[in-house]
């Protein structure tokens, strides 16, 4: 996913809770055409996955996983016989979870300012905050290193991290923004009102109204950080994260355990949407 | 935005300042400079030997006119093969988008969840999915040669199709997204009364839902064109040297030939065009259906 994808998917997610409306009308031909369309649309986003999964079966004979040579268990059996591959996803990991630790508290303040308060130059903040989304990663990539060079700076796992904390505080600004308008802030004077001091309100009141946004535009900002090739490419120098080990196997060599492990995740990207939406429910029914 | 005026109490004036700080203070160092580092390189001439390159500043222009005389038909490419990519995305998103919010009941939730899924897994992986289907052997191939829709070349793989259709795949959720947000907020109740004052479907169409989408369709636009414009993966896993577009030469330039005036010249002509046209959207439309 690039970097304008999460907000987008933020502000679908928060639709999503609106009841159904559905027009009314006996089916034509003209209906059915457009859900067979839309059918097939569906099917064409999902056609890729399909082969990812397929192909975590393979038994290929060379060192490309393109053609279907045999059906075969053993990259299951052996998710992790490439360690190069794993120190990869391993870094990965660790450059989401740091890099969204950082842009959370960098992004959340901004997002909290802009829907609670009135300031001069609001306007100009929320452009200024949006221009990082709309520019190319190409773009960012290419000034990143530009800077790092000027400050002769070697490039490795620091430059990566700073790369992906300055594309992620825009998106999470964003998504907290937009999952936090509307709230109904009364209850902050209504707490105080009863008696509790602002540090007190902050922490039972304020905070628990916001964190489900905060959550959802952290689980966005790691993912983000976790897909990104282009940036981390300009800006990694010699280390290797998972979307760069994953570059360099195209040109060299992809073994199946590469669809194993993008099939893992996105099994494992299923099960916490799942246990999300469950925990959601569970909370809106208690 | 009622409650906002309501509570003055214990805020103070420096307050809002005060959080925004650390955001625009790191942005301004990470993301502000950078720029003019770009910009000085971009107008700074090479010098010193092969392996030991030096950069000065030197207000040369001429780095401008040799990216545009050099790589104009990268550029056209770039910007010809994204947009007929947001032209794929438009039209392959709008009916599905327009199933979900009008017709899919209460099977919206689930159908939203399954269009964002095969999102999760890495781009790059799904890229080289699609080599796998478009290859030369492959059945998607076979089929079109035999109903005779192939391209002049015979295959697909490496053909700019290939690389438009790449491009089109990888973004074409920053369409539906937009749409199904814009037409989810229509009243399907315009739509009844517009059959009620005797208007055919397609006029209701017409007059009704697309001028309502028209926000989730500009915004939809944008999301797609801006990195499909500088995207260089899809031209290099499913294109070939006839197919590169600027984002290739950008990259190729700083990190393999290492000529950054060059690069980071044409990195800040495709900034400027996308900004001026990002400007130009927030003026007219603000930032909300945005994001």
């Amino acid at each position: 996913m690039t970097t304008q994808a999460g907000a987008a998917v933020a502000t679908a997610a928060d639709q999503v809770d609106h009841p159904a409306k559905t027009v009314k009308g006996s089916p034509k031909w003209g209906d059915i055409l457009l859900r067979v369309v839309a059918a097939l649309v569906l099917l064409y986003l999902f056609l890729p996955i399909f082969v990812i999964i397929l192909f975590s079966f393979n038994d290929p004979k060379g060192k490309f996983n393109y053609s279907w040579q045999g059906f075969t268990l053993k990259n299951w059996a052996n998710p992790f016989k490439f360690p190069a591959l794993t120190d990869a996803l391993k870094l990965s990991l660790n450059v989401a979870a740091v890099s969204t630790a950082i842009a959370i508290v960098f992004g959340t303040l901004v997002a909290i300012a802009l829907v609670r308060q009135r300031f001069r130059g609001q306007t100009a903040v929320d452009t200024f905050l949006v221009i990082p989304l709309t520019a190319p990663e190409v773009v960012l990539g290419a000034a990143l290193l530009t800077l790092f060079l000027d400050l002769g700076w070697a490039t490795g796992y620091v430059t990566i991290l700073i790369a992906h904390v300055a594309f992620e505080i825009s998106f999470i600004a964003m998504t907290v923004r937009a999952r936090v308008r509307g709230f109904d802030w009364t209850l902050e004077d209504a707490s105080m009102d009863l008696g509790a001091s602002p540090a007190r309100t902050f922490f039972k009141v304020t905070l628990p109204l916001i964190i489900p946004g905060i959550v959802a535009a952290a689980m966005l900002s790691f993912a983000l950080s976790l897909d990104d090739f282009i940036i981390t490419y300009f800006v990694s120098g010699s280390t290797v994260t998972y979307p760069l080990y994953v570059n360099a196997a195209v040109k060299a060599s992809v073994p199946p355990q590469i669809n194993v492990l993008a099939t893992a995740i996105l099994v494992i990207s299923l099960i916490l949407l799942g246990v999300g939406t469950l925990y959601r429910r569970k909370r809106i029914d208690a | 935005m009622a409650g906002v005026a309501s509570s003055s109490r214990q805020r103070s004036k420096i307050a809002p300042y005060l959080m925004i700080l650390p955001a625009l203070l790191y942005l301004g160092v990470f993301f502000v400079v950078p720029f003019f580092s770009l910009a000085r390189t971009s107008l700074s001439s090479m010098g010193g030997s092969v392996y030991l390159p030096t950069l000065t500043f030197s207000w040369d222009f001429g780095n401008y006119l040799d990216a545009f005389s050099t790589y104009r038909d990268q550029i056209i490419r770039s910007f010809t093969y994204s947009l007929v990519a947001t032209l794929l995305c438009l039209l392959l998103a709008f009916p599905l988008a327009y199933v979900i919010a009008f017709k899919a009941g209460r099977y919206k939730n689930l159908i939203l969840g399954l269009v964002i899924l095969p999102f999760f897994v890495t781009f790059l992986i799904r890229t080289i999915a699609w080599k796998t289907i478009l290859a030369d052997d492959g059945w998607v191939v076979t089929a079109l040669g035999h109903i005779g829709l192939l391209p002049a070349e015979g295959r697909l793989l490496s053909t700019s199709w290939a690389v438009i259709g790449g491009l089109t795949y990888n973004w074409i959720i920053f369409m539906i997204l937009p749409l199904y947000v814009s037409l989810e907020k229509i009243d399907p109740r315009l739509l009844e009364a517009s059959k009620d004052l005797y208007s055919s479907n397609t006029r209701a169409f017409r007059k009704v839902i697309l001028p309502l989408s028209m926000p989730g369709v500009l915004a939809g636009s944008m999301l797609v064109f801006i990195p499909a414009v500088g995207d260089f993966i899809n031209a290099d896993y499913l294109g070939s040297t006839q197919t590169t577009m600027i984002g290739n030469v950008i990259q190729k330039q700083f990190l393999i030939v290492k000529d950054y005036p060059a690069a980071a010249a044409l990195s800040m002509v495709l900034m400027v065009i996308i900004l001026v046209g990002v400007l130009m959207y927030t003026r007219a439309l603000g930032t909300e259906d945005l994001v």
